[in-house]
């Protein structure tokens, strides 16, 4: 019970005594465990708002809708008697195949222009009756349903075009009122061309020669499970047109994939905040070895086992990493509906997750893991140093670069002393690039995503068009999600900085006060500091850039994308990254390599 | 006399803290270092012996008197015109010899030169001529580590060389090492004082203090006692220290 006390007390005073890093450690194991949470619990807060849509409306296993043969050179679509009464036949056969128990339709539907307040959309208007059908029975979410002369839009439509019920629209140049706007689990919210319901009769005098009327037949079945089988088995060519099924799990697919992506992007943020998190203990727990040394030889000589001195060095880690897990599960948990509410499509609001016990056992097991394995090997070390040698030379010899140093001799005297004293910890320099690699992959893959965006927007016609405006909720939560990531990556890079200079800084507060009593002046000295950050620094810039392309192409291929989307920004994009990571960095190390410069030479030389 | 000094301070002082707390390191010091002289100064621990050789090298700043170092007052020198400065007047023996451990001893000899602007090649010249001269060219590519301390004192005094400063400021040369290698860095320094190398050392060691031309005592901070020493190493003071025969 003693040793208890002690080791709490000592890894107390300790965590006391360091405040600022310990705040730091806090931070760093905080946002990972945040981020990992936010990505574990999406799956619970993204598919319920559409599970409670497809209740609500008595959604439809299968879609099954005609479409019309190709169009003629006059632009005119083949659409004979025969061919309408084959579609109906064929609809009516599939009512009776085994396994299908109940059936909505068909529905008549033509594919008019929409046009509100000065904008075109090419929409499929549905023929509804007054009464509510027994299957697909679009859920109101503002007006009334359909009456003649009126129309209800779906309401991720409906957002993207800014209409609402009692605005004046057309439909095929005919006036029309919006009654309502509803929500449907039959058609995804990002399908092109739009929903929206009319009358039955509406719907029929809305078809023309170049877009004649088609057919939508809505599907029970007694195993849903089975409807992608269903649909593949019953999809067949009619005449010169065809009759396509849908079933229900494409649809899920489709609506759940904004929260699909932007988990995926959120579990490897979660992840690449993880490896960043190792460096960043790894780097403040190395930077505190001399001290710690030291302490452990204090605590060896007094009568301390080595396991004793170990158990203090990791104590105080494991519980800053616990108190980090905590807090970021509760951050995830709070911040998960923020950044992924239901689509416009979908029914229902943003909750947040349950915590299950699986989550928290995984992220409070990354947390600790991170602390851990950057905490052991410096523990282990200490536990088996010689008490003596802890005691009059804590700190671990510098490594020597011999090849480097030679090289170094032919520059000029900044860089002649970067490279030396980069040289002299090349494990904190490892670190060092380590994490701004994380970090500039992060931002190039969030210009990577967002000029990706705007291609494939062009490519459909501009952000303007129907394509863009329902693509925005997507776009805009993955934009925002990658930018967030970014920003937290990048803050987190650059205190990583200016600690792994403060820890260079007093690493060689004596090859530095021994330069400058041999004749480099406090400008050489300031600069060569910085510069032993610049080095990796510049290797980081350069890795970073393709890390980021993997890494965006990894996640499209995560969420099912299709990588070759993926469009790498202009070269001075790429320039500007690696040029603005070494600007960051020279900036945000010159303050501490300038006071590291100035340290008195004669009382840091009398020191030792 | 003025114009010819290499070193040159009148009242200099340096003093920390202040009203009761006040200490007087180095207290209104008059000092004339002539070239080719070979200067030591002696005192009890804690009396400024090192601190004036700080102030001297510019590596302090006075807070009162004035300094002239080469023939340019240097009290008021900004840092980097008084590292400048350093790289060509100023060769530096400490008692811990601060070589740089990872460097080898040639790296460390030439390390003042490249500072100084010199090219790699000329500058591994010179660390291996220094080398030569001082007996430890075998020893040229080992590191620190596998030298003895007489060693590393004799690497030091050889990186303190290898700008040819007009003078070498030497704290306790002698001060870490064992008797064997006292007399070592003691041949070494009176083979410098016989080359006409201007030096400025500060000892606790009489045999070292018995080699040089001047002996300045010290206490609190202040000049109390100044003995000209006509023979140095090749007189009966160098036969005392037991640097001949």
């Amino acid at each position: 019970m003693g040793r208890v006390l002690l080791v709490y007390r000592l890894a107390a005073r300790d965590l006391r005594r360091h405040a600022a890093q310990s705040v730091l450690l806090l931070l760093v194991i905080t946002a990972t465990s945040a981020t990992l949470t936010l990505g574990l619990a999406m799956h619970t807060v993204t598919t319920s708002p559409w599970n409670r849509t497809f209740a609500a409306t008595d959604g439809p296993d299968i879609v099954a809708q005609s479409f019309p043969p190709p169009p003629r050179p006059d632009g005119s679509v083949p659409q004979s008697a025969t061919q309408k009464t084959n579609i109906l036949n064929a609809m009516a056969a599939l009512t009776h195949t085994p396994g299908v128990t109940e059936s909505s339709g068909p529905f008549p539907t033509a594919s008019p222009v929409l046009r509100v307040h000065g904008t075109t959309a090419p929409v499929m208007a549905e023929g509804r009756d007054p009464a509510r059908a027994g299957i697909d029975t679009p859920e109101l979410t503002a007006g009334t349903w359909v009456r003649p002369g009126g129309v209800v839009l779906q309401r991720s439509l409906a957002d993207a075009l800014g209409a609402g019920p009692g605005d004046r629209v057309t439909l095929g140049g005919r006036p029309f009122l919006v009654d309502g706007v509803a929500v449907t689990a039959a058609q995804g919210e990002l399908w092109v061309p739009g929903l929206v319901w009319v009358t039955r009769a509406a719907a029929v005098s809305l078809a023309t020669r170049a877009h004649p009327l088609s057919y939508v037949l809505n599907l029970r079945l007694a195993d849903p499970a089975s409807a992608p089988a269903f649909a593949d088995t019953h999809s067949r060519a009619i005449g010169t047109g065809a009759l396509g099924l849908t079933p229900w799990q494409q649809v899920q697919s489709s609506d759940t994939r904004v929260a699909t992506v932007v988990q995926i992007v959120l579990l490897m943020g979660s992840w690449l905040l993880g490896l960043l998190a190792l460096a960043s203990v790894a780097v403040l727990v190395g930077g505190r070895m001399a001290d710690q040394t030291r302490r452990v030889g204090l605590l060896k000589a007094v009568g301390g086992t080595p396991g004793l001195a170990a158990g203090v060095l990791l104590a105080e880690h494991l519980a800053l990493a616990l108190v980090a897990a905590a807090l970021g599960l509760a951050v995830g948990w709070l911040a998960a509906p923020l950044l992924t509410g239901p689509g416009n499509a979908l029914l229902g609001t943003a909750s947040s997750p349950s915590l299950t016990v699986s989550t928290v056992l995984l992220v409070a097991a990354v947390a600790v893991a991170v602390a851990g394995i950057a905490t052991l090997v410096p523990a282990i070390r200490a536990a088996r140093a010689s008490t003596i040698r802890a005691l009059n030379n804590p700190a671990r010899p510098p490594r020597r670069r011999g090849t480097l140093i030679a090289i170094s001799t032919r520059l000029p005297v900044p860089l002649l002393l970067g490279l030396r004293l980069a040289a002299r910890r090349p494990r904190r320099a490892i670190l060092t690039a380590a994490t701004l690699v994380i970090s500039v992959a992060t931002v190039t893959a969030a210009l990577i995503t967002r000029y990706s965006f705007e291609v494939q927007n062009q490519q459909q016609g501009g952000t303007g068009s129907l394509p863009g405006l329902l693509n925005r909720p997507l776009q805009g939560q993955v934009n925002q999600v990658v930018l967030v990531l970014g920003m937290i990556m990048v803050a987190l890079a650059a205190i990583n900085a200016i600690f792994i200079t403060q820890a260079t800084v007093l690493d060689a507060r004596r090859p530095s006060a021994l330069a400058r009593a041999l004749g480099a002046t406090p400008r050489q000295v300031s600069a060569g500091l910085s510069t032993a950050q610049l080095l990796p620094a510049l290797v980081a810039g350069l890795a970073g850039l393709p890390v980021g392309m993997v890494l965006v192409k990894l996640a499209v291929g995560l969420g099912g994308g299709n990588a070759s989307g993926v469009t790498t920004p202009p070269v001075w994009w790429l320039i500007a990254v690696v040029a603005g990571t070494l600007v960051a960095v020279a900036g945000l190390t010159a303050i501490p390599a300038r006071l590291g410069a100035r340290l008195p030479a004669a009382t840091v030389l009398a020191a030792e | 006399m003025e114009n010819t000094a290499v070193l040159r301070a009148r009242a200099l002082s340096r003093k920390y803290g202040q009203d009761a707390a006040l200490v007087r390191a180095v207290d209104e010091v008059d000092l004339d270092v002539t070239p080719g002289e070979s200067v030591a100064i002696v005192g009890p621990s804690g009396c400024g012996k090192s601190t004036l050789l700080h102030l001297l090298g510019g590596l302090e700043r006075p807070t009162g008197g004035e300094l002239w170092l080469a023939g340019q007052r240097i009290d008021q020198m900004g840092e980097s015109a008084l590292a400048r400065l350093r790289r060509h007047a100023v060769g530096f023996v400490f008692q811990a010899f601060h070589l740089v451990d990872e460097l080898t001893a040639a790296e460390n000899v030439e390390l003042p030169a490249l500072l100084a602007g010199a090219s790699p090649r000329a500058a591994r010249r010179r660390a291996a001529e220094l080398l030569e001269q001082i007996g430890l060219a075998d020893r040229a590519r080992h590191l620190p580590s596998a030298l003895s301390g007489g060693q590393r004192q004799r690497v030091a005094i050889a990186r303190a060389l290898v700008g040819e400063p007009l003078v070498v400021l030497a704290d306790e040369p002698t001060g870490n090492l064992d008797s064997g290698a006292t007399i070592e860095v003691l041949r070494l320094f009176d083979g410098l004082r016989e080359a006409g190398q201007t030096l400025v050392t500060v000892t606790h060691d009489s045999r070292i203090a018995a080699t040089a031309d001047r002996l300045i005592s010290m206490r609190d901070g202040a000049f109390v006692d100044e003995t000209r020493l006509t023979g140095g190493s090749t007189g009966s003071l160098g036969a005392l220290a037991g640097l001949e025969g």
